[in-house]
Protein backbone atom coordinates (compact mmCIF):
# COMPACT_ATOMS: atom_id res chain seq x y z
CA UNK A 1 0.00 0.00 0.00
CA UNK A 2 2.89 2.63 1.14
CA UNK A 3 5.01 1.39 -1.70
CA UNK A 4 2.23 2.10 -4.23
CA UNK A 5 1.44 5.54 -3.03
CA UNK A 6 5.17 6.35 -3.24
CA UNK A 7 5.26 4.80 -6.90
CA UNK A 8 2.37 7.15 -7.78
CA UNK A 9 3.28 10.43 -9.81
CA UNK A 10 3.09 12.95 -7.18
CA UNK A 11 0.92 16.26 -8.07
CA UNK A 12 3.46 18.54 -7.24
CA UNK A 13 6.77 18.86 -9.80
CA UNK A 14 8.35 21.23 -7.28
CA UNK A 15 7.50 21.32 -3.67
CA UNK A 16 9.28 24.07 -1.18
CA UNK A 17 9.28 24.15 2.10
CA UNK A 18 10.64 26.34 5.02
CA UNK A 19 13.02 27.59 2.44
CA UNK A 20 15.60 30.12 4.23
CA UNK A 21 18.26 31.79 2.13
CA UNK A 22 20.21 35.30 2.46
CA UNK A 23 23.10 37.17 0.62
CA UNK A 24 25.22 38.40 3.15
CA UNK A 25 23.15 40.51 5.80
CA UNK A 26 20.17 40.26 3.47
CA UNK A 27 17.53 38.28 4.10
CA UNK A 28 15.97 37.26 1.05
CA UNK A 29 13.85 33.79 1.59
CA UNK A 30 12.40 33.92 5.09
CA UNK A 31 10.19 30.34 5.24
CA UNK A 32 9.24 30.32 1.89
CA UNK A 33 6.57 27.25 0.79
CA UNK A 34 5.75 27.14 -2.84
CA UNK A 35 4.42 23.66 -4.73
CA UNK A 36 4.41 23.72 -8.65
CA UNK A 37 2.15 21.79 -10.14
CA UNK A 38 2.58 18.78 -12.72
CA UNK A 39 1.85 19.85 -16.39
CA UNK A 40 0.73 23.36 -15.26
CA UNK A 41 1.97 26.82 -15.93
CA UNK A 42 3.38 28.48 -12.16
CA UNK A 43 4.34 31.81 -12.29
CA UNK A 44 6.61 33.46 -9.73
CA UNK A 45 5.59 36.86 -9.36
CA UNK A 46 7.05 39.97 -7.00
CA UNK A 47 8.22 43.33 -7.29
CA UNK A 48 12.56 43.80 -8.09
CA UNK A 49 14.59 42.19 -5.76
CA UNK A 50 12.43 39.49 -4.10
CA UNK A 51 14.50 37.43 -5.48
CA UNK A 52 12.44 35.72 -8.17
CA UNK A 53 15.41 34.48 -10.34
CA UNK A 54 17.27 33.46 -7.04
CA UNK A 55 14.41 31.41 -6.37
CA UNK A 56 14.72 29.27 -9.95
CA UNK A 57 18.59 29.60 -9.25
CA UNK A 58 17.82 27.41 -5.72
CA UNK A 59 15.36 24.95 -7.22
CA UNK A 60 17.85 23.86 -9.77
CA UNK A 61 20.59 23.85 -7.20
CA UNK A 62 23.05 26.52 -8.47
CA UNK A 63 22.73 28.43 -5.20
CA UNK A 64 22.00 26.02 -2.01
CA UNK A 65 19.17 27.13 0.74
CA UNK A 66 20.49 27.98 4.18
CA UNK A 67 17.71 26.41 5.84
CA UNK A 68 14.54 23.88 4.18
CA UNK A 69 14.17 21.39 1.57
CA UNK A 70 13.80 21.39 -2.16
CA UNK A 71 12.06 17.94 -3.76
CA UNK A 72 12.14 18.02 -7.20
CA UNK A 73 9.90 15.40 -8.21
CA UNK A 74 10.20 13.37 -5.22
CA UNK A 75 13.88 13.79 -4.90
CA UNK A 76 15.48 16.42 -2.41
CA UNK A 77 17.89 18.13 -4.15
CA UNK A 78 20.21 19.08 -1.49
CA UNK A 79 22.02 15.34 -1.56
CA UNK A 80 22.44 14.57 -4.71
CA UNK A 81 26.03 14.44 -6.13
CA UNK A 82 27.72 16.06 -8.85
CA UNK A 83 26.07 13.03 -11.30
CA UNK A 84 22.96 12.86 -9.62
CA UNK A 85 22.36 16.46 -10.43
CA UNK A 86 23.50 17.10 -13.65
CA UNK A 87 21.25 13.84 -14.40
CA UNK A 88 18.20 15.84 -12.70
CA UNK A 89 19.15 18.90 -14.45
CA UNK A 90 18.93 17.17 -18.31
CA UNK A 91 15.16 16.96 -17.47
CA UNK A 92 15.56 20.68 -16.58
CA UNK A 93 15.35 23.19 -19.56
CA UNK A 94 16.13 26.78 -18.73
CA UNK A 95 15.52 30.32 -20.30
CA UNK A 96 17.91 32.88 -18.85
CA UNK A 97 17.39 36.61 -18.23
CA UNK A 98 19.58 37.52 -21.27
CA UNK A 99 19.59 34.42 -23.07
CA UNK A 100 23.21 33.28 -22.35
CA UNK A 101 23.71 32.00 -25.53
CA UNK A 102 27.10 30.23 -26.14
CA UNK A 103 28.76 33.45 -27.66
CA UNK A 104 31.35 31.13 -30.13
CA UNK A 105 28.85 29.21 -31.77
CA UNK A 106 26.58 30.39 -34.62
CA UNK A 107 22.64 30.11 -33.43
CA UNK A 108 22.52 26.55 -34.90
CA UNK A 109 25.20 25.29 -33.03
CA UNK A 110 23.80 26.97 -29.91
CA UNK A 111 20.33 25.33 -30.18
CA UNK A 112 22.12 21.93 -30.98
CA UNK A 113 24.63 21.80 -28.18
CA UNK A 114 22.62 19.96 -25.75
CA UNK A 115 21.92 17.54 -27.97
CA UNK A 116 25.99 16.94 -29.36
CA UNK A 117 26.62 16.70 -25.84
CA UNK A 118 24.05 14.62 -24.43
CA UNK A 119 23.21 12.17 -27.29
CA UNK A 120 24.43 10.16 -30.06
CA UNK A 121 21.88 10.92 -32.61
CA UNK A 122 23.21 11.45 -36.35
CA UNK A 123 23.94 14.84 -38.01
CA UNK A 124 20.74 14.88 -39.84
CA UNK A 125 18.79 13.73 -37.17
CA UNK A 126 19.95 16.66 -35.17
CA UNK A 127 19.95 19.01 -38.19
CA UNK A 128 15.98 18.28 -38.58
CA UNK A 129 15.46 18.88 -34.82
CA UNK A 130 17.64 22.14 -34.49
CA UNK A 131 15.56 23.25 -37.66
CA UNK A 132 12.15 22.52 -35.90
CA UNK A 133 12.67 24.07 -32.74
CA UNK A 134 13.92 27.11 -34.67
CA UNK A 135 11.28 27.22 -36.43
CA UNK A 136 9.34 26.96 -33.62
CA UNK A 137 10.47 30.55 -32.25
CA UNK A 138 10.43 31.88 -35.60
CA UNK A 139 14.41 31.67 -36.34
CA UNK A 140 14.58 29.51 -38.91
CA UNK A 141 15.93 31.71 -41.24
CA UNK A 142 18.72 32.80 -38.88
CA UNK A 143 20.16 29.51 -38.56
CA UNK A 144 23.51 30.96 -39.43
CA UNK A 145 23.75 33.73 -37.62
CA UNK A 146 26.33 34.66 -34.30
CA UNK A 147 24.40 35.70 -31.04
CA UNK A 148 26.32 38.79 -31.28
CA UNK A 149 24.37 39.54 -34.19
CA UNK A 150 20.96 39.04 -32.53
CA UNK A 151 18.92 41.70 -30.79
CA UNK A 152 17.87 40.75 -27.83
CA UNK A 153 14.50 39.37 -27.86
CA UNK A 154 15.84 37.10 -31.29
CA UNK A 155 18.62 35.87 -28.95
CA UNK A 156 15.60 35.05 -26.12
CA UNK A 157 13.99 33.15 -28.77
CA UNK A 158 17.11 30.89 -29.60
CA UNK A 159 17.63 30.67 -26.07
CA UNK A 160 14.03 28.89 -25.81
CA UNK A 161 14.67 26.95 -29.17
CA UNK A 162 17.75 25.81 -27.10
CA UNK A 163 16.16 25.10 -23.82
CA UNK A 164 13.50 22.95 -25.41
CA UNK A 165 16.28 21.19 -27.82
CA UNK A 166 16.06 17.72 -25.52
CA UNK A 167 12.25 17.91 -24.68
CA UNK A 168 12.87 18.72 -21.13
CA UNK A 169 9.72 17.54 -18.41
CA UNK A 170 10.62 21.41 -17.01
CA UNK A 171 11.22 24.33 -18.37
CA UNK A 172 12.18 27.56 -16.26
CA UNK A 173 11.68 30.95 -17.69
CA UNK A 174 13.50 33.80 -16.20
CA UNK A 175 11.57 37.06 -17.77
CA UNK A 176 10.69 35.81 -20.94
CA UNK A 177 8.47 38.53 -21.53
CA UNK A 178 10.95 41.48 -20.98
CA UNK A 179 12.52 43.73 -24.49
CA UNK A 180 9.95 41.66 -26.48
CA UNK A 181 8.15 43.38 -29.19
CA UNK A 182 4.51 42.87 -28.99
CA UNK A 183 4.78 40.52 -31.67
CA UNK A 184 6.81 38.43 -30.46
CA UNK A 185 5.39 38.53 -26.85
CA UNK A 186 2.06 36.93 -28.14
CA UNK A 187 3.28 34.24 -30.53
CA UNK A 188 6.15 33.48 -27.06
CA UNK A 189 3.53 33.46 -24.35
CA UNK A 190 1.33 31.49 -26.90
CA UNK A 191 4.00 29.05 -27.10
CA UNK A 192 4.60 28.61 -23.53
CA UNK A 193 1.15 27.83 -23.28
CA UNK A 194 1.08 25.37 -26.08
CA UNK A 195 3.95 23.43 -25.60
CA UNK A 196 3.07 22.78 -21.99
CA UNK A 197 -0.16 21.44 -22.79
CA UNK A 198 0.89 19.45 -25.82
CA UNK A 199 3.88 18.06 -24.51
CA UNK A 200 2.90 17.48 -21.06
CA UNK A 201 5.72 19.05 -19.75
CA UNK A 202 5.14 21.78 -16.30
CA UNK A 203 6.86 25.48 -16.46
CA UNK A 204 7.65 27.61 -13.94
CA UNK A 205 7.66 31.49 -14.79
CA UNK A 206 9.34 34.57 -13.20
CA UNK A 207 7.91 37.56 -14.66
CA UNK A 208 6.86 41.05 -13.59
CA UNK A 209 4.25 41.25 -16.76
CA UNK A 210 0.99 40.89 -15.08
CA UNK A 211 -1.18 41.11 -18.05
CA UNK A 212 1.15 38.24 -20.05
CA UNK A 213 1.04 36.24 -16.58
CA UNK A 214 -2.79 36.38 -16.68
CA UNK A 215 -3.08 34.76 -20.23
CA UNK A 216 -0.54 32.19 -19.35
CA UNK A 217 -0.17 31.12 -16.01
CA UNK A 218 -2.51 27.95 -14.37
CA UNK A 219 -1.42 29.33 -11.13
CA UNK A 220 0.93 32.28 -9.95
CA UNK A 221 2.43 32.88 -6.42
CA UNK A 222 3.14 36.54 -5.45
CA UNK A 223 6.81 37.09 -3.74
CA UNK A 224 7.22 39.70 -0.83
CA UNK A 225 9.37 39.77 1.88
CA UNK A 226 11.16 36.31 2.10
CA UNK A 227 7.39 34.77 1.79
CA UNK A 228 4.40 33.87 -0.12
CA UNK A 229 2.11 37.00 0.21
CA UNK A 230 -0.72 35.87 -2.17
CA UNK A 231 -1.16 32.91 -4.70
CA UNK A 232 -4.20 31.14 -6.78
CA UNK A 233 -5.18 32.01 -10.42
CA UNK A 234 -4.78 35.04 -11.94
CA UNK A 235 -8.73 35.37 -11.41
CA UNK A 236 -8.44 35.14 -7.47
CA UNK A 237 -5.44 37.04 -7.69
CA UNK A 238 -7.39 39.64 -9.33
CA UNK A 239 -10.15 39.57 -6.93
CA UNK A 240 -7.69 39.44 -4.01
CA UNK A 241 -8.76 42.20 -1.33
CA UNK A 242 -4.93 42.65 0.29
CA UNK A 243 -3.57 45.80 -0.44
CA UNK A 244 -0.28 44.66 -1.81
CA UNK A 245 -1.84 42.17 -3.97
CA UNK A 246 -4.04 45.11 -5.59
CA UNK A 247 -0.91 47.28 -5.54
CA UNK A 248 1.30 45.01 -7.34
CA UNK A 249 -1.58 43.89 -9.90
CA UNK A 250 -2.94 47.20 -10.79
CA UNK A 251 0.69 48.92 -10.80
CA UNK A 252 0.07 51.68 -8.25
CA UNK A 253 2.67 53.49 -6.81
CA UNK A 254 1.29 53.34 -3.76
CA UNK A 255 0.55 50.72 -1.45
CA UNK A 256 2.61 48.33 1.03
CA UNK A 257 5.55 47.90 -1.02
CA UNK A 258 7.12 51.18 -1.21
CA UNK A 259 8.70 53.03 -4.01
CA UNK A 260 11.91 54.38 -2.97
CA UNK A 261 14.33 52.63 -1.30
CA UNK A 262 14.69 53.58 2.44
CA UNK A 263 16.69 57.16 2.55
CA UNK A 264 16.62 59.77 5.12
CA UNK A 265 14.13 63.07 4.93
CA UNK A 266 14.16 64.60 1.18
CA UNK A 267 14.18 67.58 2.19
CA UNK A 268 16.83 67.17 5.13
CA UNK A 269 18.87 66.26 2.14
CA UNK A 270 18.89 68.85 -0.14
CA UNK A 271 19.37 71.58 2.15
CA UNK A 272 22.67 69.34 3.24
CA UNK A 273 21.34 69.18 6.72
CA UNK A 274 21.50 65.62 7.09
CA UNK A 275 25.72 66.10 6.78
CA UNK A 276 25.79 67.90 9.69
CA UNK B 1 50.20 46.37 11.47
CA UNK B 2 51.17 42.68 12.42
CA UNK B 3 47.81 41.92 12.02
CA UNK B 4 47.06 43.00 8.43
CA UNK B 5 50.31 41.35 7.00
CA UNK B 6 49.12 38.09 9.25
CA UNK B 7 45.82 38.53 7.11
CA UNK B 8 47.60 38.86 4.18
CA UNK B 9 49.76 36.06 5.10
CA UNK B 10 46.33 33.72 5.68
CA UNK B 11 44.55 35.04 2.69
CA UNK B 12 47.73 34.05 0.47
CA UNK B 13 48.18 30.78 2.16
CA UNK B 14 44.07 30.21 1.47
CA UNK B 15 44.16 31.42 -2.11
CA UNK B 16 47.43 29.10 -2.96
CA UNK B 17 45.46 26.26 -1.51
CA UNK B 18 42.19 26.89 -3.78
CA UNK B 19 44.64 27.21 -6.80
CA UNK B 20 45.92 23.82 -5.94
CA UNK B 21 43.00 22.15 -5.30
CA UNK B 22 41.82 23.73 -8.28
CA UNK B 23 44.91 22.82 -10.60
CA UNK B 24 44.20 19.03 -8.82
CA UNK B 25 40.62 19.10 -10.42
CA UNK B 26 41.68 19.46 -14.15
CA UNK B 27 44.33 17.33 -13.88
CA UNK B 28 42.12 14.31 -12.77
CA UNK B 29 39.92 15.33 -15.44
CA UNK B 30 43.01 15.08 -18.48
CA UNK B 31 42.28 12.00 -19.48
CA UNK B 32 38.89 12.05 -19.64
CA UNK B 33 38.84 15.33 -21.62
CA UNK B 34 41.48 14.33 -23.99
CA UNK B 35 40.05 11.44 -25.39
CA UNK B 36 36.38 12.67 -25.51
CA UNK B 37 37.14 16.75 -26.13
CA UNK B 38 40.32 16.27 -28.30
CA UNK B 39 39.28 18.43 -31.52
CA UNK B 40 38.77 21.34 -28.47
CA UNK B 41 41.80 21.05 -27.06
CA UNK B 42 44.19 20.90 -30.36
CA UNK B 43 41.82 24.40 -31.57
CA UNK B 44 42.71 25.87 -28.23
CA UNK B 45 46.04 24.89 -29.24
CA UNK B 46 45.74 26.74 -32.31
CA UNK B 47 44.30 29.67 -30.47
CA UNK B 48 46.67 30.48 -27.89
CA UNK B 49 49.59 29.35 -30.11
CA UNK B 50 48.41 31.39 -33.09
CA UNK B 51 47.56 34.17 -31.13
CA UNK B 52 51.02 34.46 -29.48
CA UNK B 53 53.05 33.56 -32.44
CA UNK B 54 53.86 36.58 -34.01
CA UNK B 55 55.04 38.73 -31.09
CA UNK B 56 57.19 35.60 -29.84
CA UNK B 57 59.09 35.70 -33.19
CA UNK B 58 59.65 39.14 -33.27
CA UNK B 59 60.54 39.56 -29.84
CA UNK B 60 62.80 36.78 -30.07
CA UNK B 61 64.90 37.94 -32.89
CA UNK B 62 65.37 41.08 -30.87
CA UNK B 63 66.61 39.83 -28.37
CA UNK B 64 68.76 37.68 -29.83
CA UNK B 65 70.15 40.53 -31.73
CA UNK B 66 70.68 42.59 -27.99
CA UNK B 67 72.45 39.35 -26.57
CA UNK B 68 75.08 39.24 -29.29
CA UNK B 69 75.53 42.56 -29.83
CA UNK B 70 75.93 42.88 -25.50
CA UNK B 71 77.90 39.77 -25.99
CA UNK B 72 80.48 40.95 -28.48
CA UNK B 73 81.00 44.08 -26.73
CA UNK B 74 81.89 42.48 -23.17
CA UNK B 75 83.56 39.48 -24.56
CA UNK B 76 86.11 41.42 -27.26
CA UNK B 77 87.53 42.78 -23.63
CA UNK B 78 88.99 39.15 -23.10
CA UNK B 79 89.47 38.46 -26.71
CA UNK B 80 86.75 36.07 -26.66
CA UNK B 81 84.05 37.22 -28.78
CA UNK B 82 84.00 34.03 -30.61
CA UNK B 83 81.83 32.79 -27.65
CA UNK B 84 79.67 34.82 -27.83
CA UNK B 85 77.83 31.96 -29.82
CA UNK B 86 77.87 30.01 -26.32
CA UNK B 87 76.16 33.08 -24.48
CA UNK B 88 73.67 33.82 -26.71
CA UNK B 89 72.97 29.80 -26.37
CA UNK B 90 73.13 29.65 -23.11
CA UNK B 91 70.96 32.81 -22.15
CA UNK B 92 68.18 31.64 -24.69
CA UNK B 93 67.61 28.28 -24.47
CA UNK B 94 68.30 28.03 -20.10
CA UNK B 95 66.67 31.39 -19.38
CA UNK B 96 65.34 34.00 -21.95
CA UNK B 97 63.29 31.61 -24.02
CA UNK B 98 61.10 30.22 -21.43
CA UNK B 99 61.13 33.28 -19.00
CA UNK B 100 60.73 35.76 -22.04
CA UNK B 101 57.92 33.18 -23.81
CA UNK B 102 56.16 33.39 -20.37
CA UNK B 103 55.58 36.52 -19.95
CA UNK B 104 54.78 37.14 -23.40
CA UNK B 105 52.08 34.29 -23.46
CA UNK B 106 50.69 36.01 -20.50
CA UNK B 107 50.20 38.90 -21.61
CA UNK B 108 48.98 37.85 -25.36
CA UNK B 109 46.81 34.49 -24.63
CA UNK B 110 46.63 34.48 -21.43
CA UNK B 111 44.46 38.11 -21.31
CA UNK B 112 42.56 36.76 -23.72
CA UNK B 113 41.86 33.06 -21.93
CA UNK B 114 41.09 35.05 -18.55
CA UNK B 115 38.58 37.39 -20.06
CA UNK B 116 36.81 35.30 -22.54
CA UNK B 117 36.46 33.41 -19.52
CA UNK B 118 35.59 35.85 -17.34
CA UNK B 119 32.81 37.23 -19.98
CA UNK B 120 31.60 33.84 -20.50
CA UNK B 121 30.88 33.92 -16.91
CA UNK B 122 29.74 37.43 -16.76
CA UNK B 123 26.95 36.56 -19.53
CA UNK B 124 25.69 33.89 -17.56
CA UNK B 125 27.21 31.22 -20.29
CA UNK B 126 28.83 28.78 -17.74
CA UNK B 127 25.46 29.14 -15.57
CA UNK B 128 23.53 27.89 -19.10
CA UNK B 129 25.89 24.81 -19.10
CA UNK B 130 25.69 23.93 -15.61
CA UNK B 131 21.94 23.89 -16.33
CA UNK B 132 22.29 21.95 -19.33
CA UNK B 133 24.15 19.31 -17.21
CA UNK B 134 27.30 20.19 -19.43
CA UNK B 135 30.62 21.04 -16.91
CA UNK B 136 31.97 23.78 -17.64
CA UNK B 137 35.59 22.84 -16.09
CA UNK B 138 35.62 19.97 -18.73
CA UNK B 139 33.76 21.86 -21.71
CA UNK B 140 35.63 25.48 -21.33
CA UNK B 141 38.00 25.29 -18.59
CA UNK B 142 40.34 22.09 -19.47
CA UNK B 143 40.71 22.46 -23.06
CA UNK B 144 42.19 25.89 -22.59
CA UNK B 145 44.56 25.32 -20.00
CA UNK B 146 45.30 22.00 -21.86
CA UNK B 147 45.68 24.29 -25.07
CA UNK B 148 48.04 26.50 -23.02
CA UNK B 149 50.04 23.71 -21.93
CA UNK B 150 50.66 22.03 -25.15
CA UNK B 151 51.44 25.47 -26.76
CA UNK B 152 53.87 26.86 -24.60
CA UNK B 153 57.35 24.55 -24.82
CA UNK B 154 56.27 24.85 -29.15
CA UNK B 155 56.24 28.42 -28.81
CA UNK B 156 59.42 28.49 -26.64
CA UNK B 157 61.30 26.30 -28.88
CA UNK B 158 60.50 29.33 -31.52
CA UNK B 159 61.17 31.90 -29.43
CA UNK B 160 65.13 30.15 -28.88
CA UNK B 161 65.40 29.13 -32.02
CA UNK B 162 64.57 32.49 -34.04
CA UNK B 163 66.57 34.09 -30.84
CA UNK B 164 69.52 32.03 -32.00
CA UNK B 165 69.04 32.95 -35.77
CA UNK B 166 68.70 37.20 -34.65
CA UNK B 167 72.29 36.35 -32.53
CA UNK B 168 73.70 34.86 -35.92
CA UNK B 169 72.34 37.83 -38.03
CA UNK B 170 74.08 40.56 -35.22
CA UNK B 171 77.30 38.71 -34.58
CA UNK B 172 78.33 36.55 -37.63
CA UNK B 173 76.47 39.06 -40.38
CA UNK B 174 76.89 42.32 -38.57
CA UNK B 175 79.88 41.82 -36.11
CA UNK B 176 81.23 39.65 -37.98
CA UNK B 177 81.89 36.94 -35.81
CA UNK B 178 83.77 33.62 -37.09
CA UNK B 179 80.17 31.86 -38.34
CA UNK B 180 82.16 28.50 -37.80
CA UNK B 181 83.09 29.29 -33.98
CA UNK B 182 79.76 30.79 -33.51
CA UNK B 183 77.97 27.42 -34.35
CA UNK B 184 80.61 24.95 -33.12
CA UNK B 185 81.23 26.13 -29.78
CA UNK B 186 77.42 26.53 -28.98
CA UNK B 187 77.31 23.09 -30.57
CA UNK B 188 80.31 21.46 -28.62
CA UNK B 189 79.48 23.52 -25.40
CA UNK B 190 75.61 22.85 -24.76
CA UNK B 191 74.64 19.50 -23.75
CA UNK B 192 71.40 17.86 -23.22
CA UNK B 193 70.95 18.39 -19.45
CA UNK B 194 71.15 22.45 -20.42
CA UNK B 195 68.37 21.95 -23.47
CA UNK B 196 66.10 19.76 -20.67
CA UNK B 197 66.52 22.82 -18.03
CA UNK B 198 65.23 25.03 -21.31
CA UNK B 199 62.36 22.28 -22.10
CA UNK B 200 61.20 21.74 -18.06
CA UNK B 201 60.77 25.45 -17.72
CA UNK B 202 58.97 26.16 -20.36
CA UNK B 203 56.33 23.34 -19.47
CA UNK B 204 56.29 24.15 -15.89
CA UNK B 205 55.67 28.22 -17.10
CA UNK B 206 53.46 26.78 -19.32
CA UNK B 207 51.03 24.85 -16.05
CA UNK B 208 51.55 28.79 -14.58
CA UNK B 209 50.65 30.82 -16.88
CA UNK B 210 47.87 28.70 -18.58
CA UNK B 211 46.39 27.98 -14.79
CA UNK B 212 46.96 31.31 -13.31
CA UNK B 213 44.59 32.25 -16.94
CA UNK B 214 41.90 30.23 -16.47
CA UNK B 215 41.96 30.09 -13.21
CA UNK B 216 41.56 34.04 -12.53
CA UNK B 217 38.93 34.20 -15.69
CA UNK B 218 36.57 31.27 -14.15
CA UNK B 219 36.39 32.99 -10.42
CA UNK B 220 36.24 36.93 -11.82
CA UNK B 221 33.70 38.54 -10.50
CA UNK B 222 31.09 38.81 -13.28
CA UNK B 223 31.14 42.44 -13.90
CA UNK B 224 32.92 44.62 -16.46
CA UNK B 225 35.33 45.91 -13.36
CA UNK B 226 35.91 41.65 -12.10
CA UNK B 227 36.72 41.15 -15.83
CA UNK B 228 39.20 43.47 -15.92
CA UNK B 229 40.86 43.20 -12.99
CA UNK B 230 41.07 39.50 -13.66
CA UNK B 231 42.79 40.07 -16.63
CA UNK B 232 45.61 42.37 -15.08
CA UNK B 233 46.12 39.93 -12.05
CA UNK B 234 46.92 37.07 -14.51
CA UNK B 235 49.50 39.08 -16.42
CA UNK B 236 50.53 40.33 -13.07
CA UNK B 237 50.54 36.72 -10.79
CA UNK B 238 51.78 35.11 -13.78
CA UNK B 239 55.05 36.70 -14.14
CA UNK B 240 55.85 37.04 -10.33
CA UNK B 241 55.44 33.15 -10.55
CA UNK B 242 57.25 32.20 -13.27
CA UNK B 243 60.36 34.45 -12.07
CA UNK B 244 59.64 33.04 -8.29
CA UNK B 245 59.68 29.43 -10.23
CA UNK B 246 62.42 30.14 -12.56
CA UNK B 247 65.07 30.87 -9.79
CA UNK B 248 64.20 27.53 -7.80
CA UNK B 249 64.71 25.66 -11.16
CA UNK B 250 67.94 27.20 -11.84
CA UNK B 251 68.74 26.76 -8.69
CA UNK B 252 67.61 23.14 -8.21
CA UNK B 253 69.88 22.20 -11.63
CA UNK B 254 73.31 23.96 -10.26
CA UNK B 255 72.69 21.81 -6.82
Amino acid sequence: MLRREMNAPRDNIVEIRDLHFSRGARKIFDGLNVDIKRGQVTAIMGPSGTGKTTLLRLITRQLRPDHGTIVVDGVDIANLNKAELYKLRKRFGMLFQNGALLTDLSVFENVAFPLREHTNLSNRLIRHVVLTKLHAVGLRGAADMMPGELSGGMARRVALARAMATDPDILIYDEPFVGLDPISMGVIVRLVRRMNDALGISSILVSHDVDEISTVSDCSYLLSDGKVAASGSPDELNRASSELVRQFMHGMADGPVAFHFAAPDYAEQLLGRDSE
Amino acid sequence: MPRELWITFVEFVRTFGALTLFLVELLIQVPRVFVRRFRLIVAQVYNAGSLSLVIIMVCGAFVGGVLALQGYANLTRFNAEDAVGIFAGFALIKELGPVITALLFAGRAGTALASEIGLMKATDQLSAMEMMAVDPIRRVVLPRFLGGVIAMPLLTAVFSMIGLLGAHMVGVMLLSIDVGAFWQQMQSTLDLRDVSEGILKSVVFGVIASLLAVWEGYNAIPTAEGVSRATTRTVVLTAIAVLITDFMITAWFLR
